[in-house]
């Protein structure tokens, strides 16, 4: 079966620096992943992990300086603009901030249609729009609002509404939920699976909500400074995270009980910056098992059991590894 | 010891539809040296009650009845000059995006400094001062920090000296609004680790807002759940999290994504929208929304007391 989305050692390069000491910082370091049909992949990371770099990529919103994107067995990172704009119709993107991606001068009513007024598709509008808001769960009342008279949530739905307005076969959503209250995220969440669902539709997702991914994803990758270190199905990674720095996030994960014993690993020191990134691997400077090993030698990504791990002590299930060896 | 008690405190704003009443009856105690969450989502009147404490809301804004007790004093008679004189040195705030408290064109070092200015220490002295609030926030090599500027530091580092800077004047009560919401999870429970330390260590109180169920649990002794403002119900972080006794509480608990262990393809929700605070219900704020709703309802309700400290504005709350 082709892959519906082929990602090959994807990298992203941006310049900086002053004139006479230009140099590349690599935002997205070497990704690969595939997304078959119907299937949901999440992308988890902290704030500056190369989440969003990765999906612009993938997109064509952000040029890309090695590596491949296939769509569907075409590749696609090489196009130009205009060649690029028929496929923005079956690969749609929701952007951060439910209420700051929509125009704050239009209605509804326009913001839902103007998916086919950009592709040049002859509809019938106002059916279209009834169509797309009972889809999302909004009546027909929405239609001549403007985004500042609408919750979060709504904003959201309208914005869901935008990206599937051209049935599109795959979706990529960053931070579908940031911002949104707890009750409104779950509704927001149960009517991406539902869509999903109904439409056949693919997605990738971007977030740094945990819980957000166990519900909706099939599969997972952690990134750590723009590179992958753990794939997987999510359930298994839920269950038994293999990569330290996976672990610690999800012993981070503040639950509602105030009874719960909490094991949790504590990270030392601060994110690594870009411009500076640490020798072998680059996550031997926050990890609690750390050996000398890690220090100089930079672990591949590789097949470990049920998924792909870089790591060179990968965490086993019930035994801890040796204290960290090397100092601060 | 109460530091802060809150006593039928309402709150209206004049808007161009009347008057949209804003914080109705609002009561609670913020005991010393305890940390009190508020907890509840979008326009429960969170931002409103802060901005109450603070003597800030907005010209169209008034306080139209109830009390403000901050050690002794009502806040809601204070004029100007007498409210001035406590932000900073006996009510301090951190807010959510660090960026905003700190200053982007003064070092560190500086501001540390002038907020300082009611001391009676040389200018040494108060920069070997902050450098010692620097450390305990755990900024690496403090005296140099001193002389960098804020976008220097990564975004859990300005939070931090943000925290640093509301604690230096060792306040009776920090106020905490949505302080780790901008942070990712590793740093956000770093933070709150941080914060419950530094509580210890100064002894003040803490009112902590935040919207996040699993912070207020793990850091705050005390919670206050609002919706729609009121105060729905109130209690120790073990009693309201555990035996919650207003629907609304327990709906909301239940709609955390973190509460559902297993993996789910529908998440609960709590159908229908805030009511509009122009035209308040006569009976129970939450009886539209509330599947649990019988006639009683439909008259106001007062807060129940199921069992000692642990308050209920349900008359569900009444039997046991």
């Amino acid at each position: 079966m082709t892959p519906l989305l082929d990602v090959r050692d994807l990298q992203v390069a941006f310049r900086t620096g002053p004139m006479l000491a230009r140099r590349d910082v690599l935002g997205v370091a070497g990704v690969s992943f595939r997304l078959h049909p119907g299937e949901t992949f999440a992308l988890v990371g902290e704030s500056g992990s190369g989440k969003t770099t990765l999906a612009r990529a993938i997109n064509g919103l952000q040029p890309i300086s090695a590596g491949s994107v296939h769509f569907d067995g075409q590749r696609i990172d090489r196009l130009g603009r205009a060649a690029m704009k028929p496929l923005r119709k079956v690969m749609s993107m929701m952007f951060q901030d439910p209420v700051g991606s929509l125009s704050p001068r239009m209605t509804v009513r326009d913001l839902v249609t103007e998916p086919f007024r950009i592709h040049g598709v002859r509809a019938e509008l106002a059916a279209e729009t009834t169509r797309l808001l009972a889809l999302v769960g909004l009546n027909d009342s929405f239609a001549d609002r403007f985004a500042h008279q609408l919750s979060g949530g709504q904003a959201r739905r309208v914005g869901v509404a935008r990206a599937i307005a051209l049935n599109p076969r795959l979706v990529i959503a960053d931070e579908p939920t940031a911002g949104l209250d707890v009750s409104v995220q779950g509704e927001v969440l149960n009517l991406l699976n539902d869509l999903r669902e109904r439409l056949g539709l693919s997605m990738v997702i971007i977030t740094h909500n945990l819980h957000v991914v166990h519900h909706v994803a099939d599969r997972m990758a952690v990134m750590y400074l723009g590179r992958f270190v753990e794939t997987g199905q999510t359930d298994a990674v839920f269950r038994a995270p293999a990569h330290p720095y996976t672990a610690a996030l999800l012993s981070a994960n503040p639950e509602p009980d105030p009874d719960k014993a909490r094991e949790r690993i504590a990270l030392p020191a601060e994110v690594p910056s870009l411009l500076a990134r640490p020798a072998g691997c680059e996550f031997h400077t926050r990890c609690p098992w750390a050996q000398a090993r890690c220090r100089t030698e930079a672990p591949e990504m590789r097949p470990h059991g049920d998924r792909h791990l870089a790591c060179h002590f990968p965490l086993a299930p019930g035994a801890r590894p040796p204290e960290r060896d090397i100092p601060t | 010891m109460t530091v802060l008690a809150i006593r039928g405190l309402n709150v209206s704003f004049a808007t161009e539809g009347g008057d949209l009443h804003a914080l109705r009856d609002v009561a609670f105690d913020v005991p010393a040296r305890r940390i009190v969450g508020i907890v509840g989502e979008s326009g429960c009147g969170k931002s409103t009650l802060i901005n109450a404490i603070l003597g800030l809301l907005a010209d169209n804004g008034r306080i139209t009845g109830g009390q403000i007790v901050f050690e002794g004093q009502d806040l809601t008679r204070a004029d100007a000059a007498q409210m001035r004189a406590l932000r900073g040195p006996r009510i301090s705030t951190v807010f959510q995006d660090p960026m905003g408290a700190l200053n982007p064109v003064l070092s560190v070092g500086r501001q540390m400094r002038n907020i300082q200015y009611r001391s009676s220490l040389g200018r040494a002295a108060r920069d070997a001062r902050s450098a010692e609030m620097l450390q305990k926030v755990r900024i690496p090599d403090p005296e140099a920090a001193l002389s960098r500027y804020p976008h220097e530091f990564s975004g859990g580092m300005k939070q931090r000296i943000a925290i640093a800077m509301a604690l230096m004047m060792e306040p009776a009560l920090l106020i905490a609004d949505e302080p780790t919401t901008a942070l990712d999870a590793t740093l956000e429970v770093a933070t709150i680790e941080l914060l419950r330390d530094l509580q210890d260590q100064i002894g003040c109180s803490v009112l902590f807002i935040s919207h996040h169920l699993g912070v207020i649990a793990e850091l705050c002794d005390d919670v206050v759940v609002m919706y729609a403002g009121e105060v729905v119900e109130r209690g120790t972080v073990r009693q309201v999290f555990r035996t919650p006794r207003h629907p609304y509480t327990a709906r909301l608990l239940e709609c955390d994504p973190a509460r559902q262990s297993g993996r789910t393809r529908h998440l609960p929700v709590i159908p229908g929208d805030l009511p509009d605070l122009r035209n308040r219900p006569g009976g129970c704020i939450f009886a539209a929304r509330c599947d649990r709703r019988g006639e009683a309802c439909a008259a106001p309700q007062t807060e129940r007391e199921p069992a000692p400290g642990h308050r209920a504005r349900c008359i569900l709350a009444e039997a046991t």
